[in-house]
């Protein structure tokens, strides 16, 4: 029982690794190396929707959830909500506390002595409306959808109640309507966008802390708030394309 | 061809028939138009009533005194309907019931004046929520249309 040696001149072996070097080389051009986007925009033209929500402005006083609801026929009842803002807090020995009473509608009040706090700062969430949404994926009857504005939709009318999708959505962003039985979430106030008007929640906003737009426009608000800022999305690991962009977020947050 | 794959055949023919039959009677109208979904979905979401009015300068129509000193406040960056709730209907047919005067409690306004260290100091003034004129109702002081006026 012998190895059976093959005589490889040092000629055939660097002849054939430099063409499988070679053919490596040139299947890569075939398909370039793309940088790292959390979200590519699809092909085509017209708007395509991204969110932006400044930490800095924003004061924790939930006008955007009171909007929300007020503008979308949300139930007033603390559990159902398309948006609405948590207060966290780290403390000095490094305990993160989140709180967020009826989703910052019924004010917040600091329960943390200020000489124990590291850092607090208010988060105001919403849908992320991302690009390969996992919630879209997961309806069995295609009533969820992501619609060509970018926006993640529920057919309401078509929709079973299932609540496979609210098990899906990593960031809590959908419930089941107590009265319609069928999924409700944030719609960015499309039928408000398609009539010209600005999302409720936007509006409503003191601060000017939410800012939506156009992302295929590189002039547009949105785009400049991304370029000059340094912002982020929230649970980038799941690689979901969100397109809520968070400016100096701090990675606690999920 | 043996007798027991041409049962096979049949019964596979009989369901893929079946099959085509239910889905062309079971296919929503406007299905695949934009993608899998129903293309109509998306005009019955536009559809929805608005409750919103977009801007101060509707008010400002009707209610030009007001706006005007608004205006030249420091609560001219706030929408009117923070505090008045929605006013889309109102426009259309203004009476006293389809907008809300508020009523005014202390945590009508301390829900975004009240002392909170994530509040920042230079996006919005804040007051201790006991501590500052106790007990007593802020628009006392405080024209919640100008508040220094
Ligand atoms: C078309 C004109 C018009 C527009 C536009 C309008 N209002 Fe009025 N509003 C009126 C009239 C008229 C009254 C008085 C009704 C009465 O006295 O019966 C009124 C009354 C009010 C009141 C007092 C209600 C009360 O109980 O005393 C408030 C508050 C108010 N409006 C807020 C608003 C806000 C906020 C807007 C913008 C969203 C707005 N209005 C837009 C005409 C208008
Ligand atoms: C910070 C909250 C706030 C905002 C923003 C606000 N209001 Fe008011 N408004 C009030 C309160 C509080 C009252 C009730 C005052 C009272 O009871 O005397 C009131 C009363 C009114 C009234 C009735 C006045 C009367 O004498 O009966 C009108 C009209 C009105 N507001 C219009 C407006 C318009 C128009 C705007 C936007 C330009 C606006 N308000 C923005 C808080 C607000
Ligand atoms: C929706 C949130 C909101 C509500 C409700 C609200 N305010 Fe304000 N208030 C603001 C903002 C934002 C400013 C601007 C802060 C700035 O520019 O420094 C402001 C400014 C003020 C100022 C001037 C502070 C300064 O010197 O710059 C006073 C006083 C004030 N508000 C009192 C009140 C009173 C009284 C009420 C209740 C009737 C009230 N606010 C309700 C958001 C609110
Ligand atoms: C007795 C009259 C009075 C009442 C009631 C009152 N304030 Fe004031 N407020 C003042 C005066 C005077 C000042 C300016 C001096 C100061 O900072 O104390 C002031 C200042 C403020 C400021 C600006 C603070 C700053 O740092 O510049 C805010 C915000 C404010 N008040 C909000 C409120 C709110 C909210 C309420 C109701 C919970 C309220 N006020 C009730 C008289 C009053």
């Amino acid at each position: 029982m012998g190895i059976k040696k093959e005589n490889v001149t040092r000629r055939d072996f660097l002849v054939k690794s430099g063409t499988i070097a070679g053919g490596v080389f040139f299947a890569s051009l075939l398909s370039p190396f793309k940088g790292v986007y959390a979200t590519k925009e699809p092909e085509g033209d017209g708007v395509w929707y991204g969110i932006g929500i400044d930490i800095e402005k924003c004061i924790g006083c939930a006008s955007c959830a009171r909007a929300c609801k007020n503008e979308n026929d949300v139930p007033k009842e603390p559990f159902f909500f398309r948006n609405w803002v948590e207060q966290y807090t780290i403390t000095n020995n490094e305990e993160i506390k989140v709180i967020s009473p009826n989703g910052g509608i019924d004010g917040f009040t600091q329960t943390v002595p200020e000489k124990d706090i590291y850092k607090t700062f208010f988060v105001p969430k919403m849908c992320n409306h991302c690009e390969k949404s996992p919630c879209t994926q997961v309806c069995p009857v295609g009533a969820s959808f992501e619609s060509p504005e970018g926006l993640a939709l529920v057919d309401q009318n078509y929709c079973i109640g299932c609540g496979y999708c609210v098990q899906a959505c990593p960031y809590g962003c959908r419930y089941i309507h107590p009265d319609k039985g069928v999924v409700d979430k944030c719609t960015l106030c499309y039928h408000r966008l398609t009539k010209g008007l600005d999302p409720a929640c936007m509006l409503a906003c003191p601060t000017r802390a939410r800012i939506y737009g156009n992302l295929r426009d590189k002039d547009s608000e949105i785009s400049k708030f991304i370029r000059d800022n340094n912002c982020v999305v929230l649970k980038p690991q799941l690689n979901t394309g969100a397109k809520l962009y968070y400016n100096s977020l701090n990675q606690e947050v999920r | 061809m043996p007798i027991q794959v041409k049962r096979l055949l049949m019964v596979f023919g009989l369901f893929i028939a079946i099959m085509a039959v239910l889905i062309y009677f079971l296919t929503p109208e406007s299905w695949g138009e934009f993608g899998h979904y129903r293309g109509l979905a998306l005009k019955e979401i536009a559809d929805k009533e608005v409750k919103h009015v977009d801007v101060n300068e509707t008010c400002a129509m009707c209610h030009d005194s007001i706006s005007a000193t608004f205006a030249s406040g420091e609560h001219k960056s706030i929408n009117c309907q923070n505090c008045h709730n929605v006013g889309y209907k109102h426009v259309e047919d203004p009476t006293k019931e389809n907008i809300v005067k508020p009523e005014v409690t202390r945590d009508f306004c301390l829900r975004c004046h009240a002392k909170n260290p994530a509040r920042p100091e230079n996006y919005i003034k804040q007051v201790d929520a006991i501590e500052h004129n106790k007990d007593k109702v802020c628009i006392n002081c405080h024209n919640p249309h100008k508040p220094w006026e």
